[in-house]
């Protein structure tokens, strides 16, 4: 029989985490589906399952002097209807494009991280935002950024007596920001590759400082360092031109059933170039 | 106890914190209008509102509806009513399986924008999957309900049924969720059963202690092989039973059935398939059919030499010599591959043990050929067993086979008790059957005008690991494959291959929109080759009336295709000039146009496939039609009986039914090879005219008298306005009648030629596309069809058909691909959402078939066989590239244009 916590208060929650190898589950999203997997072909069995949607204060989107705060039960539907500055706009997209509405509203955007899928289509958009994550244990709060959190395929830094409460992005007042998710089909789609872009401009529109991430071409979402680097000093208005294939160089994509990885090499470099021209336009 | 308010009143359960909400809402609450899909969110049909935002039912654990306020299908409300209202009018709700998370999700919508457009209403319904309409008409029905609509009840007067686009007879038990599928409706004291399969595609195994795991699983039974009392096999030809119910010893393919688990639901669900006494010796898996034919390759199956199952063949004059001096000539490989159904509705039904037999109630197709297998299965008489369908939640071919029958009976012999089966989706897909992968030689040859002249085909069919419909593509394949088109040289050869793969069955067309994909691939290369238009090369060899087919029949009537084409005419030239205008200055988003013809058999190859119906007027006054047709979503009840109430003369809506129950119907034959309309049709027309028949003589009156019935008077009114009164209550006996067809064929000899069917739907379809050349990617943006359908006896179900036939060929070129062990759900097996199927536009020809009941014939199938190739025809334009293999994913034609 699986055991079913539900506290109300996030010591509570930590006690349960510390005491046994439970679940941690908050929208339901990826439990559900990997449980029926798993099912179907003969293991019915299951963790103890941590509800963590009970607790106070997991929920909502607060702002601050530095930045926003989004609790660890914030969904992709209340991204997508918060009012946020057009640093989120590649955020904001990407929380449209996962799964089918129900999804949206259901699922959370720290669920998608934890679950550290190299498809989470939250997570290039993390990266470009800087977003760091509040990470709760019984000695207190630790932050991380997203690119220390995320570990491997499917892993990450949560200690296993520890439960990631919150994401922290700073401000960029400025900042411009895109997102492009490439599959095969409308709706209800996993992605082939995606590109997140946060960009701090100038009244002039040359670039300060650029944050690129990557989805789905390497076992964990990965910025772009040289490419970031290029790209300041540049004006946004020519963005496009500056990406090339040297700059996706420590990508590592596989091929699956949803395309070749030589494939998504290339369109990554071509979503990428989309997506400056577009935050150019 | 967790508790929540349930459609506006408080509610309570004592489920599990952790079992789904959908399970909750179905088993605990009764509330069986909530379906259940694919317990992943990928289909969406278990859409509920939880504090009015629309949520996947199977996400949400159920203790998270504590203080929450869930709203289902079932609930009363102004918004609900309208869309269910909407959803009937316009014809949104086929076969029904969908259609409540359809209308929770549109509820969503509503309940915030009250006047959306339609991209918000495919935003909002963009995570439900519908596998049957095509989506145009769920999304029409939405912004109708949006817009207020309150629908007038539609009846025809009496002779008038026929031709009006009448409200589905059988829609609002599917709008209103009280539609009762196959795990719907299950009796309180059944048990459950689970199937154990096989994760090996070939193996050998020996069980070990079966009745000690038995015992400690506090199980009522473990099955196995040995358990089936009467012989170990199903499968489509009479002769060849060769898949096993449980496996003996020996697996054929990944998902065959091992052993089957009967026990209360908590114990059959807790066992884990590793703790069970199986040992596996795995054994190398012949994968795709070069493997099975290769020389030494070990044999599947004793009666198929070289894997061989069946060949079929149709060789008319000298194509080989005529290819050799033909002004152009084109040829290719063409390889599609596994095709899944992929209904909304899994298998799922129970059976009821009785003392001097069974009764079987699940979704399926073909009743009476289940009442075979399972009667065969048990050991009993035809007559000991009752098949009672459930509604179907989608069948598209992949329930003709048998799935839980032969289990859910030897199960519930063995316990004497009801026993209740629900597959998951996972199960579903990788144990039932999928359409052929093909791999095709083609070459066509024409002369200096264009005139066709000679094709010849090669096909490898994978018919994986059972025969199952294997030997039915093999045989319509080469008849079909050289297109609608007058050929005089013609030899076609398609071979059904055993691998160890899913069994290949009967998929919407059976194995012909695989060989559209090259012959119309082939036409447009000659096109090309000759500097011709593609629809008028098409045209110049399209066949029509009084033309001779590749098996040598002569095309005496109802042959449509040049008053298709000549429909699209005026539609393809301005595609042709929107491309060109728009490629002119758009080097990387290029616009193409496609066009691809059709033909498609009616009924069974050249195989008897009767229909028989019975109508009775009772003396209270009730008509009721016997019809043992199965209604999959198609619309076959409200067609049938339209044609019915106008051969006797009565409305519609004085109609009672009895459907498709082997005890109460006669065999009306299966729903499939696009034969419901045509041959039972038929058979209704005639049934009306035999009860009509017997009411003129009681009244002596003429032929051309008019009847109406109130009560138990039926007033008989003859042509000079003369009214006699027959008081039904008075005479000594009900009036009955029967009506009985069997389509006119011929054998076909050796090399396929007679008459393989009676009469032929032909179709021809031009298609939008809009490539990405950077990407790889394509948008379909529009596609018009024409089809001649003989006579449209239900124009918006006529529509119906067509659009979700081309949603499923629009699938089938673009996204769809099932591997064994790795596109086994409906998140990496895709099928087409709503955002992806363009707005289609259709003609309906009416080329009256006089075999046919008031001139109709067959609509099913045609409408998917033009989709594919008319998209990849527009690839092509588009791009350069001509496709030789499906689906097109976006990296295969990125690799194909570098």
């Amino acid at each position: 029989m699986i055991r079913y916590h539900r506290p109300t208060t996030l010591t509570e929650a930590l006690s349960i985490r510390a005491g046994e190898d439970v679940a941690i589950l908050a929208g339901a999203t990826d439990i559900y589906p990997a449980a029926a997997n798993r099912r179907a072909w003969g293991d019915p069995t299951h963790k103890d399952v941590l509800d963590i949607t009970a607790i106070p204060g997991l929920r909502g989107v607060t702002e601050s002097a530095h930045g926003w705060r989004l609790g660890c039960l914030v969904t992709w539907s209340d991204i997508a209807r918060a009012d946020l500055p057009r640093q989120f706009d590649g955020l904001r997209q990407a929380a449209r494009q996962v799964g089918g509405q129900q999804v949206q509203n259901r699922g959370t955007l720290l669920g998608n991280l934890v679950t550290a899928s190299p498809a989470g289509d939250g997570i290039p958009n993390l990266l470009a935002l800087n977003a760091h994550v509040e990470v709760a244990g019984r000695d207190g709060t630790r932050m991380l950024p997203v690119a220390d959190f995320l570990t491997g395929y499917r892993a990450t830094a949560l200690a296993p007596d520890e439960i990631a409460v919150a994401l922290h992005i700073p401000k960029l007042p400025r900042a411009v920001s895109g997102f492009r998710k490439l599959g095969a089909r409308h709706y209800l789609v996993i992605s082939i590759a995606m590109v997140a872009a946060v960009i701090d401009i100038d009244e002039n529109g040359r670039i300060l400082m650029a944050r690129l991430a990557i989805g789905a071409c390497s076992a964990t979402a990965q910025r772009l360092p040289g490419l970031e680097a290029e790209l300041r000093g540049t004006s946004l208005y020519h963005a496009d031109k500056v990406p090339e294939a040297r700059h996706l160089d420590h990508l590592s994509p596989i091929d699956d059933i949803r395309a070749s990885g030589a494939y998504r090499r290339e369109a990554a470099l071509r979503l990428l170039r989309d997506l400056l021209w577009d935050l150019g336009e | 106890m967790i508790a929540f308010t349930l459609n506006g009143a408080p509610a309570s359960t004592d489920a599990a914190p952790f079992a789904p909400l959908s399970d909750t809402l179905r088993e605990s609450l009764g509330l069986t209008g909530t379906k259940v899909g694919c317990e992943a969110g990928d289909c969406g049909a278990c859409t509920v509102l939880i504090d009015g935002a629309q949520a996947c039912a199977c996400l949400v654990p159920t203790a998270q509806a504590e203080g929450a306020a869930i709203t289902t299908i079932e609930a009363d409300h102004p918004v609900l009513a309208r869309l269910r209202a909407a959803f009937l009018a316009h014809a949104a709700a086929q076969c029904g399986i969908c259609t409540p998370g359809m209308i929770m999700a549109a509820a969503d919508l509503l309940l915030r924008d009250a006047v959306p457009d339609a991209q918000a209403v495919r935003d909002a319904i963009g995570g439900v999957l519908c596998r049957c309409t095509g989506y145009q008409k769920i999304v029409e029905a939405v912004l109708a309900a949006a817009q207020g609509f309150t629908p007038v009840e539609q009846e025809a007067p009496a002779g008038e049924a026929v031709g009006a686009s009448l409200a589905r007879l059988d829609g609002w038990p599917k709008v209103l969720g009280t539609e009762r599928y196959g795990a719907d409706a299950t009796p309180a004291d059944a048990l459950w059963l689970r199937v154990v399969r096989s994760p090996h595609a070939s193996a050998r195994f020996t069980l070990g202690d079966i009745d000690a795991a038995r015992a400690r699983h506090g199980l009522h039974a473990i099955l196995t092989a040995a358990d089936v009392p009467g012989l170990n096999g199903f499968g489509i030809m009479p002769a060849l039973k060769d898949q096993p119910v449980l496996a003996d010893g020996f697996v054929r393919y990944r998902g065959e059935a091992v052993l089957a688990l009967v026990g209360e639901r908590s114990a059959v669900e807790a066992v884990r398939d590793a703790d069970l006494p199986i040992t596996w010796q795995p054994l190398p898996a012949l994968i795709g059919v070069e493997a099975a034919r290769a020389e030494g390759a070990p044999l599947l199956h004793d009666h198929a030499p070289g894997n061989i199952l069946v060949q079929g063949r149709l060789a008319r004059g000298n194509p080989d010599a005529v290819h050799a001096t033909a002004a152009a000539t084109a040829e290719g490989a063409f390889t599609t591959s596994f095709v899944e159904h992929a209904y909304i509705e899994p298998e799922a039904g129970h059976a009821i043990p009785r003392e001097d037999g069974m009764d079987i109630i699940a979704c399926t197709q073909a009743p009476y050929m289940d009442r075979e297998e399972v009667a065969r299965v048990l050991g009993i008489a035809e007559d000991a067993v009752r098949i009672i369908p459930s509604a179907c939640g989608g069948g598209f071919g992949g329930k003709l086979d048998v799935s839980v029958q032969p289990l859910l009976a030897v199960a519930a012999r063995r316990v004497n008790r009801p026993v209740r089966v629900t597959y998951s989706r996972t199960e579903s897909m990788a144990s039932s059957t999928k359409r052929h992968p093909a791999q095709m030689h083609a070459t066509m040859s024409a002369d200096a005008d264009g005139n066709f002249l000679a094709y010849t085909l090669e096909g490898d069919f994978n018919t994986g690991a059972y025969a199952s419909w294997g030997p039915t593509v093999a045989n319509r394949v080469p008849v079909h494959a050289a297109g609608p088109y007058r050929v005089p040289h013609v030899r076609a050869q398609a071979r059904a291959v055993h691998t160890n793969e899913p069994p290949s069955g009967a998929f919407r067309g059976f194995g012909v929109p695989q060989a559209a994909i090259a012959t119309e691939a082939l036409v447009d290369d000659l096109a090309l080759q000759l500097g011709h238009d593609r629809w008028a090369i098409r045209r110049r060899n399209a066949l029509g009336r009084g033309d001779v087919t590749h098996s040598g029949q002569v095309l005496q009537a109802s042959a449509g295709l040049p008053d298709c084409l000549d429909a699209l005419k005026p539609e393809w030239d301005a595609m042709l000039a929107k491309v060109e205008a728009h490629n002119a200055d758009n080097p990387r988003h290029r616009l193409g146009a496609g066009i691809a013809c059709m033909w498609y058999g009616c009924g069974n190859t050249s195989m008897s496939n009767p229909s028989r119906m019975r109508a009775v007027l009772a003396r209270d006054g009730r008509l009721t039609l016997f019809n043992g047709a199965v209604d999959i979503g198609q619309g076959s009840t409200t067609v049938i009986a339209q044609i019915f109430a106008d051969a006797l003369g009565l409305p519609v809506h004085s109609i009672d039914f009895v459907l498709g129950d082997t005890a109460l119907t006669h065999d009306a034959g299966k729903t499939s090879a696009s034969r419901q309309t045509f041959v039972s049709g038929r058979a209704a027309m005639e049934t009306g005219r035999a009860l009509r028949a017997r009411i003129l003589a009681l009244a002596n009156a003429g032929e051309d008298a008019r009847l109406s019935l109130t009560g138990t008077t039926l007033t008989v009114t003859d042509g000079v306005g003369a009214a006699r009164t027959i008081d039904l209550a008075a005479l000594p006996a009900d009036l009955d009648a029967e009506g009985r067809y069997d389509p006119p064929t011929t054998a076909l000899d050796a090399d396929g030629q007679g008459i393989p069917y009676a009469t032929y739907g032909f179709a021809a379809q031009i298609a939008l596309v809009r490539v990405d050349t950077q990407l790889g990617t394509v948008k379909v943006e529009e596609i018009v069809a024409a089809q001649d359908v003989g006579r449209a006896i239900n124009p918006d179900l006529v529509l119906g058909q067509i659009h979700g036939g081309i949603a499923q060929g629009l699938g089938l070129a673009l996204m769809e691909e099932y591997i064994p062990g790795r596109t086994e759900n409906l998140h990496d097996y895709l099928i087409p959402t709503a955002g992806d199927v363009p707005p289609i536009r259709v003609h309906l020809i009416e080329d009256p078939e006089p075999e046919g009941p008031y001139g109709a014939k067959g609509v099913g199938e045609p409408a998917l066989v033009p989709t594919a190739p008319a998209i990849l025809g527009a690839i092509r334009h588009a791009t350069g590239v001509r496709i030789d293999r499906v689906p097109v994913l976006p990296h295969r034609l990125w690799e194909a244009m570098r």
